[in-house]
């Protein structure tokens, strides 16, 4: 999944470090924002692509200004892939890749990455799942060696499924404490339905009870294969030298045949529907949206540049301009699409005390009203284009950040010369195309409206 | 996960020069303002940074949140640029910028591609001298903020029991207060305060100039003096906080307020950098919490099952001492006094019994890597630079890192011993009440 959103790269040490404007950091990066890509005469993207024998496609950049290699491989097996009963297979199944191979123990793989200072983390997505190394050079063969076990040997042992079920249930409890954990639960429900999308990537305590360390292990074999997967390295490192390790440590990774499966496509009608969460809050935590646009969707870049504009440019955006910069109603507003490879949600989310939700939402509304009913200024039209394509640049500054890029053209099929297409794309972006992908995909009367507050406080009228 | 945090609390501490001499050209101004730049041509991307030394050390009493207010407004314009509008300048130019405020300092980043690095240099240099502070702004970016800490705070039972914590550990030190201030504190900070404030500590000599990146460092300098060289300079006349005496017996605080699971938090105050105890201090943090097969998350979450996360954290990169943190969640279900027994526990015994070498050097591997990995990014670079500079000078990594080296099992177990005992510790606990009501 990508999100078109603008990212503010901050951290917080111990709850004692502010900033102005923190967008929800766990949230924004867990994704590649490939749409806010673009690429300059100075710094194209350099990489080779190869496809082995196994049909595993293997991406490479090479960089030797620091001796640290990147990893990062995609697994096309996700959420969507799960049956609705088992939901929170596929992060089930990320979660134990780590927990136990056919020579390691759980405590054996984490003692060993943790004593060279290396990482090997796994994430289960809506439409694949990576599996992430990051190493220093000197400890390549080290990390290799841990990263093939736990791809090609994992045994998903019953006693750490049972442990990781339990984990789990516990996490999801305790983000019940979270009123933007609740608003965006409720939110994806309504938007994606019965689609997998919709539900929520670690499933819920039901569906984890009654998954199978069998289910897990058929998933494995039928999804974890090099013919459904991306292998993408980044850094100080020669192509003979990946050869070398490729060779070494993933040479047995077998193909199998695929099963081919109609993945389906969420419905894309827009329905009004109004969800009330009370809770004893001083906020109300807002999202009102609906159903968005596919990865593949042609009114992508255009979605793009009017979402920008629209509350998704951070400062420069009109959602950031009214709510906060003139009302001072809120911390943080913005708007986002998730585009998926088969559909999407567009979303707008803000917090504000309770008492101020109405005036709140009619704000949202009325700016929505704004963006599909005229035509945006020429200053904001050009400012968007030269944000989009200029920063560029700061997003492959560093290696970790062209590894997870070109895994990610690859999965969405944008070519490795996606760098040098993206500006025109993006410059090519009208007016009226604004006012038209504003107009298809905002909706302003049949939208989703999950409001999580002190409801008696908030008095909604919605 | 919490133990995640602590591999990037030390992103921030460990550097660069010793393993992989980057070249660091240090500058003073006239006016007294130091300037680091650090040239990096690995991508077209440069980070203009700018620290002052200020930050909630510096706040006058009944005034918390001031340096962060302060720090949003600074965004609002200047004579020149009129209000609101920085941002959208940087981000026109494909940059990014934001700032952040500590216990003590406040310190603003812009990150371009590195042929629009001349920017910030006017901005920074315009918003230190003319800003508006217009009225009106004041009182909007007030309640921004209250929503901020609404957000952060009111409404995240963890935060809130970590903001009792501190307020009960420290008697009389500022660091009792939260940087992003108290409710009705915010709401009593006038335009004036803020002024008077910024007039005093957004000046030269009380602010150092990090430039990391794909720059040129004498091109750089010639347009630094142009525009900070003659900006006025006046002495900081700073007074020295409270001193805060010797805790000499536990403090307990609960919170009883909506929430799922239980939690606690344990803080012991500890000393900070340089103290010749903080290196150990650092890596018996990490033989407790540096990844899941240390001590914390290998005994709670994994054998005794009773957590679901269990953590140790401490920065000793403060000003003045501050703490060190234990924080666990109960799985459901589980008994939070066995979740604090659980973590007295692994007290106890890393204070009767010396960690293993492998441990120590796990620990130092740690260290050492994630200062490499570091490098990776221009904007962690300068972040670390910026952080020594705060504590007096960025050669201090240096220290710092020989300091760690040194290291043994035995100075692990002491730093136990000295630090984490019953008399020394505030414990904070979470005591969940009601249970959440949907309406559709």
């Amino acid at each position: 999944m990508e999100k078109i959103n603008l990212t503010y790269a901050t951290d917080r040490l111990n709850g004692v470090l502010f900033n102005r404007y923190q967008v929800f950091v766990s949230v924004i990066f867990m994704l590649c924002t490939v749409c806010c890509l673009l690429s300059t005469n100075v710094f194209a993207l350099d990489a080779k692509r190869n496809v082995l024998s196994n049909g595993l496609v293997v991406l490479h950049s090479e960089n030797h200004s620091l001796p640290v290699v990147m990893v990062t491989l995609i697994v096309k097996a996700g959420q969507i892939d799960e049956p609705k009963e088992k939901a929170g297979l596929a992060n089930l199944l990320s979660e134990l890749l780590t927990e136990g191979t056919e020579k390691r123990k759980s405590k054996d793989i984490s003692e060993e990455i943790d004593f060279i200072g290396a990482s090997l983390d796994t994430s289960a997505g809506g439409d694949y799942t990576t599996v992430t190394l990051s190493v220093l050079k000197k400890d390549i063969r080290k990390g290799f060696d841990l990263f093939s076990d736990i791809l090609l040997h994992p045994m998903f042992p019953q006693a750490e499924l049972e442990r990781k079920r339990e984990q789990i249930k516990g996490f999801l409890k305790q983000r019940e404490e979270e009123p933007s954990f609740l608003a965006e639960r409720a939110f994806k429900k309504e938007v994606f339905g019965e689609h997998p999308y919709g539900r929520l990537i670690e499933g819920y305590p039901e569906t984890i009870d009654v998954i199978k360390r069998d289910d897990i292990v058929k998933f494995h074999s039928s999804y974890f294969l090099p013919n459904n997967s991306i292998l993408s390295v980044a850094g100080d490192l020669t192509s003979h030298e990946l050869d070398a390790l490729m060779n070494e440590y993933l040479a047995e990774w077998k193909p199998h045949g695929l099963v081919k499966k109609d993945r389906g496509r969420p419905d894309e009608k827009k329905i009004k529907k109004v969800i009330k969460i009370d809770k004893d809050l001083t906020q109300a935590n807002i999202i009102l949206g609906n159903p968005g646009i596919s990865r593949d969707n042609p009114d992508y870049y255009a979605v793009a540049v009017m979402n920008y504009i629209f509350g998704g440019g951070g400062f420069s955006s009109r959602l950031m301009h009214s709510i906060r910069e003139k009302m001072g109603l809120a911390y943080d507003v913005h708007s986002f699409f998730a585009a998926y490879k088969e559909g999407g949600s567009f979303q707008i989310g803000l917090q504000t005390k309770n008492e101020s939700a109405n005036t709140a939402i009619g704000e949202i509304l009325k700016q929505a009203e704004g963006i599909i009913g005229e035509y945006v200024s020429d200053e904001e039209l050009s400012d968007a284009k030269s944000y989009l394509t200029g920063s560029f640049k700061r997003r492959l500054d560093t290696t970790r950040k062209i590894a997870d890029f070109i895994a990610s053209i690859e999965f969405y099929n944008l070519g490795l010369d996606y760098d040098k297409k993206y500006p025109d794309y993006i410059n090519a972006v009208t007016k009226d195309d604004l006012l038209r992908v504003a107009k298809k995909y905002l909706a302003t009367e049949n939208f989703v409206l999950v409001v999580v507050a002190n409801q008696k406080k908030a008095g909604l009228k919605y | 996960m919490k133990y995640v945090r602590i591999i990037i609390a030390f992103l921030f501490i460990l550097i660069p020069i010793t393993v992989y001499g980057s070249d660091i050209k240090e500058y003073k101004l006239k006016n007294g303002m130091k300037v680091i730049i650090v040239e990096e041509h690995k991508a077209p991307v440069a980070t203009f940074q700018i620290w002052y030394r200020v930050g909630l050390r510096e706040e006058p009493a009944g005034k918390s949140g001031m340096s962060h207010l302060l720090e949003h407004m600074m965004f609002k314009g200047t004579s020149r640029y009129g209000p609101s509008v920085l941002t959208k300048i940087v981000q026109k130019n494909g940059g990014t910028d934001n700032a952040h405020t500590t216990k003590d300092h406040t310190a603003y980043f812009e990150i371009v591609p590195s042929d629009r690095i001349m920017l910030p240099v006017e901005l920074e240099a315009d918003r230190m001298n003319n800003l508006i502070l217009d009225s009106k702004d004041v009182l909007s970016e007030r309640s921004v903020v209250m929503e901020e800490r609404r957000l952060r705070y009111e409404d995240d039972p963890q935060n809130s029991l970590f903001e009792e914590v501190v307020a009960a550990a420290f008697k009389v030190h500022p660091y009792q207060r939260p940087v992003i201030g108290w409710m009705s504190e915010i709401k009593s900070i006038e335009r004036e305060d803020l002024y008077s404030y910024y007039k005093t500590y957004y000046s030269p000599g009380n602010a150092v100039i990090i430039i990391v990146g794909d720059v040129n460092a004498d091109e750089m300098m010639k347009k630094v003096r142009e525009h900070f060289e003659a900006l006025p300079s006046e002495p900081v006349d700073k007074q020295m906080p409270s001193v805060e005496p010797e805790q000499k017996g536990e403090r307990r605080v609960t919170l009883k307020r909506e929430a799922e699971l239980p939690f606690i938090i344990l803080a012991y105050h500890t000393p900070n950098f340089p103290h010749e105890d903080n290196y150990a201090l650092d890596v018996l943090t990490l033989i407790l919490s540096g990844g899941k097969s240390t001590r914390l998350y290998q005994s709670l979450v994994y054998e005794k099952k009773i957590a679901i996360s269990a953590s140790a954290d401490y920065s000793s990169f403060n000003i003045d001492p501050y703490l060190f943190y234990f924080f666990a969640s109960a799985a459901p279900g589980k008994d939070i006094k066995d979740v604090e027994e659980a973590l007295f526990a692994e007290v106890e015994k890393i204070k009767k019994e010396q960690p293993s070498e492998r441990e120590v050097q796990k620990a130092k591997n740690q260290i050492e890597a994630s200062f490499i990995m570091e490098q990776d990014s221009i904007y962690m670079q300068a972040m670390k630079y910026g952080m020594f500079e705060m504590l007096g000078d960025w050669r201090l990594i240096d220290k710092y890192l020989e300091g760690i080296r040194k290291v043994t099992a035995e100075d692990v177990m002491n730093v136990a011993r000295k630090y984490l005992k019953e008399e020394n510790r505030t414990a904070g606990i979470l005591i969940p009440t009601k249970k959440v009501d949907s309406i559709q």
